[in-house]
């Protein structure tokens, strides 16, 4: 019989502290949703009550935000994704002059600190008597989902076979058709994978938001310009109906996955 | 045959400016929002300004906010470096475990727990952030839990707690720090292990390599690329983040680099003063992230 070493009990304590650790305040925030709470703040328990699902839409200030959130999160990562994704498919797909100076405009943005970019944009902004609103938290965002999107899929790209392409066009098959039928279906994970992160990247962003969002109010912003004032129950009651979505559309799609696993052994 | 492949000639010459064509956009749009705006950040940092209530100020070399952000906002920088480092330590230290286990032995259910690991990229991170002010208070679970098994004295000996708080200590902004950093500590590197061809362990442990060697010769180095990366991820947002001090922290600990620059630029319009500050955060960081590479080469970030 085989002895399980130390190291591998110590593995199992570590992951199960690590998902603990991830998942706490998440059913803390889920837990939440159920609190009648006493004053303005949601952070102690105090009774249970359902209230709150039931006029889950009653912080009309959060929602609005929440849809400000929304919006910008569309329009500045699909900008970012299309241009991101074109860097990404130029750089691993074709030699070219002055990649290296390229690679480290991209990195760049990554490692510089949010508060960095923030600032830095908001004196352009100044400079230019720019007014900050809507349309400057959709270019910060833009910005560093650019980076971001451009090396995710750059890495997805790798080790793909480019000779189909070839093989298309040996066949006769014109640019376009080529790049519809052979180019797009083998990036498309790498990309959509890329576009989902910059979204979940974007929704989140408080720090550069702050810098240029002058009195447009996005949902981070709400949240922790009224957390010192006011948290309603319902902004637990949005966050995990957002929770509860991406869950059972991880379970959906690895439930499918398995199937399809199942049906092509079977 | 022939006109093939003169067709084929001349689709390469036309193809050959198409990636230049293809990166055009997005260096365009990196210039205008991200170098001209560090140029334009770095110019203010050397002006100066001549009326103190106004935004105004004048470009005059003025390196003296270089030497004014160390004295003035040093005790900020170090904090915030050592919040940022003792954080990614910790990251490093429960992120490799987690993503060894979901390479190497989850099974079939891999995709399940990184999706659970991704789980918390869809809820606020200033939301998580105030659930652990629920659960850190003074009357929250987890001091409560403690004081039922009469833990109190000992967390107070450990110097988990001060004055019997957990909330509002240096800890809970390590603490706030790592778990929000966790997942991206994490997934880069669970890719590199998931890289790693098991035959290469295989083969390790059929010449009689003892599972401790195999994993110092072979799985680390191999992983290497995604701890760097994962570090990077960690380290560098963490500098310049001030929400967990501010949510977790207590007045001293409230007052990172990162506070500091927020305030000088919103609050106190003093932008030289702020863009100095920047800039030396920036230059701290590229010298660490050099030296770091040094060490663990790696070209490589994503």
């Amino acid at each position: 019989m085989k002895r399980r070493p130390l190291a591998t009990w110590l593995l199992y304590l570590v992951t199960f502290f690590g998902f603990a650790y991830l998942f706490v305040p998440l059913i803390t925030i889920a837990v939440f949703t159920f609190n009648k709470p006493k004053g303005r703040f949601n952070t102690a328990w105090q009774s249970f009550t359902l209230d709150n699902w039931r006029h889950a839409f009653q912080a009309s200030d959060y929602l609005t935000a929440f849809g400000k959130s929304i919006q910008v999160a569309l329009i500045a990562c699909t900008i970012a994704t299309i241009l991101g994704g074109l860097m990404a498919l130029a750089i691993s797909r074709y030699k070219m002059k002055g990649g290296p100076a390229l690679d480290l405009l991209l990195v760049l943005p990554l490692t510089t600190p949010e508060i960095v970019m923030g600032a830095s944009l908001f004196t352009l902004f100044f400079n230019q008597s720019v007014r900050r609103g809507f349309w400057t938290i959709v270019i910060a965002h833009t910005l560093f989902c650019v980076s971001f999107v451009a090396l995710t899929v750059k890495a997805r790209l790798r080790g793909l076979d480019w000779s189909l392409e070839d093989a298309a066009a040996d066949l006769g098959s014109p640019p376009l058709r080529t790049f519809r039928k052979i180019t797009f279906p083998m990036i498309v994970p790498g990309i959509s994978a890329a576009f989902m992160l910059s979204l979940a990247l974007s929704i989140d962003d408080y720090i550069i938001t702050s810098f240029v969002a002058g009195n447009t109010s996005t949902f981070p912003r709400e949240v922790f310009d009224s957390s010192k004032i006011t948290i309603p129950p319902q902004v637990h009651v949005i966050a995990t109906l957002i929770m509860l979505i991406a869950v059972v559309t991880i379970v959906a799609t690895t439930v499918a996955g398995l199937r399809r696993e199942a049906r092509l052994k079977g | 045959m022939a006109r093939d492949d003169a067709t084929n000639d001349a689709g390469r010459r036309d193809g050959r400016n198409l990636p230049y064509l293809l990166v055009l956009p997005g260096i365009a749009f990196l210039f205008v929002f991200f170098v001209v705006p560090l140029i334009t950040l770095f110019k203010i940092s050397l002006s100066t300004k001549p009326d103190r209530l106004r935004p105004e100020y004048d470009f005059t070399w003025d390196w003296g906010n270089f030497s004014a952000a160390f004295t003035d906002f040093g005790s900020q920088l170090v904090r915030a470096f050592v919040y940022a480092a003792l954080a990614t330590v910790l990251c490093a230290l429960i992120a490799y475990p987690v993503a060894y286990f979901i390479a190497f032995k989850a099974g079939r259910y891999r995709n399940v727990l990184l999706g659970l690991v991704m789980l918390p990229f869809f809820t606020s991170f200033l939301l998580r952030t105030i659930a652990w002010q629920s659960l850190l208070a003074d009357a929250g679970p987890v001091l409560s839990t403690a004081k039922a098994f009469k833990l109190g004295g000992l967390l107070e000996a450990l110097q988990i707690t001060q004055n019997g708080r957990l909330i509002n200590t240096q800890l809970a902004v390590v603490g706030g720090l790592t778990y929000n950093f966790l997942p991206f500590m994490l997934l880069p590197i669970y890719v590199s292990l998931e890289k790693i061809d098991v035959r290469l362990v295989d083969a390790a442990a059929d010449l009689y390599s003892p599972f401790g060697r195999t994993f110092r010769r072979v799985v680390l180095p191999l992983s290497m690329p995604g701890v760097f990366a994962g570090t990077l991820l960690t380290f560098i947002p963490a500098t310049g983040d001030f929400i967990n001090a501010e949510l977790l922290g207590n007045p001293i600990s409230r007052r990172v680099i990162g506070n500091a620059v927020r305030t000088q630029f919103l609050n106190q319009n003093d932008y030289p003063a702020a863009a100095a500050i920047s800039f030396v955060l920036m230059a701290i960081i590229t010298a660490l992230v050099v030296v770091y590479a040094k060490f663990l080469g790696t070209e490589d970030l994503a």
